[in-house]
């Protein structure tokens, strides 16, 4: 019974839209949580902070070009993002993006997956306030489709982690990986609550 | 040993794995056409393609290179006869030229993804192309015919 009023209030926590609730069966295999508002929105406090840094927030731009640099510029030689996230002809991100970092400073970053989020599914973190990027992560009709399960596996994710490889010439990210992973991971298992507006 | 295909010709290579596949092109096969601009993939002198891609190839490792299909200028074409080398050609595009195989393997991958690309594709597919000279609105131009030679070609 506490089960089932657990999932239910899960469920509850990440309602998409009044048409489209995640189904308790989503949910079956989840760690229990215990709801806490207030440590939610702390955890998501810490979060913000890394999805906000230079690491994270320049491949979740506004528009269709990254961002580079600490200081979030506009990516030289303009790549468009590609309707795959990849990049188009002759400017794909793996033309000049190895599977690792470049030798050198400032030489291009490498993970094997490099990619912005595809044009259908733009997870933009450019801009977004706690609020706004707190909801977004939760509904899955803007976040790539992610359950609580795909949101906590995603903290571990290759290219996720390469913010804290970033190459030579770049800072990493506020937090460490660890730091940052407890922190996403307290922020959903507590019922991912959104900071306020 | 590193085994990869440059321009149809299998080549077992005696190099590191950390070599760049364009110092392998240029000095251990002796292909020049392909250019060393900046080193860190900012310029697209040394644009080849690989399986297929333009990549650069300044920062592309000969352990990403082993076992794939590398095309250089010298390979684009059997007689030099690619439409953008016939449009290159015909239009009178480089002045220095430095820059001009890069620029003709990247319009190439335009060409095979997009045959009839506008101004802003060609924008957005060449950006990454650089040179000093300034000759894009010559490239543009080129761009446009290559596509209209190609289109005949069919036919």
């Amino acid at each position: 019974m506490i089960a089932v009023i657990l999932v239910s209030t899960i469920a509850l926590a990440f309602t998409v839209s009044i048409h489209h609730r995640i189904t308790e069966k989503e949910y079956i295999g989840i760690t229990p949580i215990k709801k806490d508002s207030a440590a939610s929105v702390a955890a998501f406090k810490q979060v913000y902070k890394v999805l906000m840094s230079p690491r994270c927030l320049n491949c979740h731009p506004k528009g269709d070009i990254p961002l580079q640099g600490d200081n979030n510029v506009v990516h030289s030689m303009q790549p468009k993002r590609g309707k795959d996230g990849k990049g188009i002809y002759a400017m794909k991100c793996a033309n000049c993006h190895q599977a690792e970092n470049s030798p050198g400073l400032h030489t291009p970053p490498g993970n094997p997956e490099w990619h912005l989020p595809p044009a259908d599914m733009k997870m933009v973190f450019e801009g977004k306030t706690a609020h706004e990027l707190a909801k977004q992560l939760v509904n899955p009709e803007l976040n790539g489709h992610k359950d609580l399960q795909k949101l906590i596996a995603h903290a571990d994710d290759g290219l996720v982690k390469a913010g804290w490889n970033p190459g030579k010439g770049r800072t990493v990210p506020p937090l460490t990986h660890a730091q940052f992973k407890k922190a996403w991971i307290t922020w959903l298992q507590t019922g991912a609550y959104a900071p306020a507006k | 040993m590193i085994q990869l295909t440059v321009n149809g010709k299998t080549e077992k290579l005696d190099v590191s794995p950390e070599m760049p596949l364009l110092w392998a092109i240029r000095d251990t096969i002796g292909l020049t056409g392909t250019k060393f601009g900046c080193g860190v993939a900012q310029c697209g002198a040394c644009v080849v393609h690989l399986d297929g891609e333009a990549v650069r190839s300044c920062v592309t490792k000969m352990s990403r290179a082993e076992g794939k299909n590398v095309v250089t200028i010298e390979g684009l074409s059997e007689n030099n006869d690619h439409p953008a080398q016939k449009a290159w050609q015909e239009i009178d595009v480089p002045q220095c030229g430095y820059c001009h195989s890069g620029q003709i393997m990247s319009a190439a991958v335009l060409l095979r993804e997009n045959p009839n690309p506008s101004d802003q594709d060609i924008d957005n597919a060449m950006a990454g192309n650089i040179c000093r000279c300034g000759t894009y609105p010559r490239i543009r131009k080129a761009i446009h015919l290559a596509s209209e030679m190609q289109e005949k070609s069919k036919t």
